[in-house]
């Protein structure tokens, strides 16, 4: 898997490179057996030979979710600077790894130890972007990072740092895409850090194709007082696993997690997700729906800590799933861990069919199978579609929806 | 209208349907009435063409075409009205959404434009004061919440906003109280025409004090043993349908 990747040039930290060698040392890719693989085989990705080659894309028209943003584009995780913004918005400052000086990107926390994919990231860093928004900042334009996967057994593994400053407000729109490209491989770790009172708001797009795979750790810290969303929206991928790992140290913050995913062929995504609550007096909202077609499977394992003195917890979490045929699907873990105890949490899982009895209702009316079906499809979805506050991400995912599934829900 | 002849219907290999005909003309009002068991909803379930039932015999003309051989949209978009006995709940699907969407499909299926937003909003404001239907809950999800009467009012709405040639309403009358039930029956009522008709499946005699039928029928095991005019129903309220029993007997 590794022979046809050279080691990074990115001027990582030492020790963590040193960790990360070390873990792909010692360590080989997880198995079903793995509790937190368990519903996941990624056996394959270890018979493929990688490499990482330089690829150009033409046109990111098809990719732009926003128009009026500020956008880097990273083909196989290398950056394209002539499809890349020039101008950066005041408050910020942008930088594609690559040009960071030694010391300038510090260490993070990312866990490294046991974790090969965050290992394989660091020791075979592609590139990446670090985004510091500065303190007070209120920045308007998204800033948008534009990934495209390409060309033949490609791995990209890239990075993205950002620091959302005190008092801070931005929003980052990530979009993942392939174009004409066969078992490559996006092998993504973000590191995120929200400042005091600081407003961070992620949308995540993941529109790959049915035969790449696509491996994410969102490592989030939030500090007090923060609100930190993040609406991961997967519609294409033959094999997707998503880590999103939030530490909540600050008191009074706010989480929000919202994912929707809409899955046909044989398509296998997966959302991991911890929330752990350390301090008291936060809220989090976890709310993930998935549609399963075909022969296609999903698997959603969430999980809430609330640590021992983190009182007055409010964390609720959901999942649904709605198969459509036979042959899908889920597996759903919902887990709560309480060691305080004056909190209220609560998470639920639903999986079903569409109601055959509501179907003929709609039919009896003089619905089309397929606009009753729609129909209902869209108003499961819509709960979390509609926790999207951005317009052109909305209407980016329902183009989507649209060209992929011919389902129209506007 | 509907001329419905030996028709034989089973579910799971059991037959409920033995053999029913009968004739329903424009303009007309029948009502059907029978013991549990009878046939009732079956009638009411082969005609909008649930899947769970087989025709195994018989015949169903609907003004001209072979109504069994439509699926259940295409009978809806032929003028067809099944009035739920049990009105489902579809939670995130709003009501004035998907009757849009459903009025716009009959009319392309007749080759007629599309209602136009204003168009659809007025006729919205007109047929739910018709069944004094809060115009709240015409915009809510569907049925979501609804109380047993809104949800049998919300049929009648549905049935306003459609225009349906044939109106098949399924124990609509039942769990409704007498004020739900005269609000209803105005609705039907009012959108009563000579070109239009309705089979009314009932338990009770009650709900023919307010939707005057033309006809009564008496279903009992499958066929339909006995018509008559309306009185017929006043006489079922009093004998029960023992006696209709015991005459089959005979």
């Amino acid at each position: 898997m590794l022979e046809g990747l050279t080691p990074t040039s990115i001027l990582l930290d030492e020790k963590e490179l040193n960790s990360a060698q070390n873990t792909l040392a010692k360590n080989q890719l997880p198995t079903t057996r793995m509790e937190a693989w368990k519903y996941t085989r990624v056996a394959k990705l270890g018979k493929t030979n990688y490499t990482s080659s330089e690829e150009t894309v033409t046109s990111i028209d098809s990719y732009r979710i926003a128009n009026d943003a500020t956008t880097f584009v990273f083909v196989n995780g290398h950056f394209s600077e002539e499809l890349s913004s020039d101008e950066i918005p005041a408050g910020v400052s942008i930088s594609p790894l690559s040009a960071c000086m030694e010391g300038e990107i510090g260490s993070t926390n990312l866990i490294l130890e046991g974790e090969i994919f965050n290992a394989l990231n660091t020791a075979f860093l592609t590139d990446g972007i670090m985004i510091d928004i500065e303190a007070k900042a209120n920045v308007e334009k998204p800033i948008q990072i534009i990934h495209v996967l390409k060309g033949e057994a490609n791995l990209s593994n890239f990075k993205t740092i950002i620091n959302a400053g005190d008092f801070s407000k931005a929003a980052v729109i990530q979009g993942f895409f392939a174009e004409d490209a066969d078992r490559a491989f996006a092998n993504v770790t973000s590191e995120i850090s929200v400042g005091t009172n600081a407003f961070l708001t992620v949308d995540k797009v993941q529109y790959e194709a049915e035969n790449t795979s696509h491996i994410s750790t969102e490592q989030v810290s939030q500090g007090k007082d923060s609100t930190f969303t993040i609406n991961t929206i997967t519609l294409n991928g033959g094999l997707v696993r998503n880590n999103l790992n939030i530490e909540v140290n600050g008191e009074n913050c706010e989480t929000n997690l919202n994912g929707a995913y809409l899955l046909k062929g044989k398509q296998h995504v997966d959302n991991h997700s911890v929330v752990d609550h350390r301090v008291p007096n936060c809220n989090s909202n976890e709310l993930y729906k998935g549609v399963i077609d075909d022969k296609a499977t999903a698997v959603f394992n969430g999980k809430v800590f609330v640590r021992k003195d983190a009182q007055k917890i409010n964390a609720f979490q959901s999942n649904g799933n709605v198969l459509m045929t036979d042959d899908a699907s889920v597996n759903s873990k919902p887990e709560l861990e309480i060691y305080a105890d004056d909190v209220k949490c609560s998470h639920g899982s639903t999986t079903g069919q569409l109601d055959e009895e509501a179907v003929f209702y709609l039919r009896a009316r003089g619905l089309s199978e397929k606009s009753a079906r729609q129909l209902m499809v869209s108003a499961f979805i819509g709960d979390v579609l509609e926790k999207i506050e951005n317009e052109d991400v909305l209407n980016f995912t329902h183009s989507l929806l649209k060209s992929r599934f011919g389902w129209d829900f506007e | 209208m509907i001329t419905i002849k030996n028709l034989h219907a089973s579910i799971d290999g059991k037959e409920i349907l033995k053999g029913l005909d009968l004739t329903v003309n424009a303009g007309e009002v029948h009502a059907i009435m029978g013991p549990n068991g009878a046939g009732k909803s079956t009638l009411a379930s082969v005609l909008a063409g649930r899947e769970d039932y087989e025709v195994t015999e018989g015949s169903v003309d609907f003004d001209g075409t072979d109504l069994l051989d439509m699926d259940t949209e295409e009978r809806a978009r032929e003028g067809l009205f099944l009035a739920f006995q049990y009105p489902v709940e579809i939670p995130g699907v709003s009501n004035i959404n998907f009757l849009r969407t459903a009025i716009n499909e009959i009319r392309e299926h007749k080759g007629e434009e599309a209602m136009s937003a204003k168009e659809f909003m007025a006729t919205v404001r007109e047929k739910s004061a018709l069944v004094e239907l809060d115009p709240k809950l015409a915009s809510r999800s569907v049925n979501e919440g609804f109380s047993g009467g809104e949800k049998k009012r919300n049929e009648i709405f549905q049935m306003a906003m459609l225009e349906p040639k044939l109106s098949i309403l399924d124990e609509t009358d039942s769990g409704l109280d007498i004020d739900a039930l005269r609000i209803v029956a105005n609705g039907v009522n009012t959108l009563k025409s000579d070109k239009n008709a309705s089979i009314v499946i009932t338990h009770y005699q009650r709900l023919l004090d307010h939707i005057v039928p033309d006809f009564v029928h008496v279903l009992y095991d499958g066929k339909i043993v006995k018509s008559g005019p309306k009185e017929l129903a006043l006489e079922l309220e009093e004998k029960g349908y023992d006696w209709i029993k015991e005459e089959m007997a005979l």
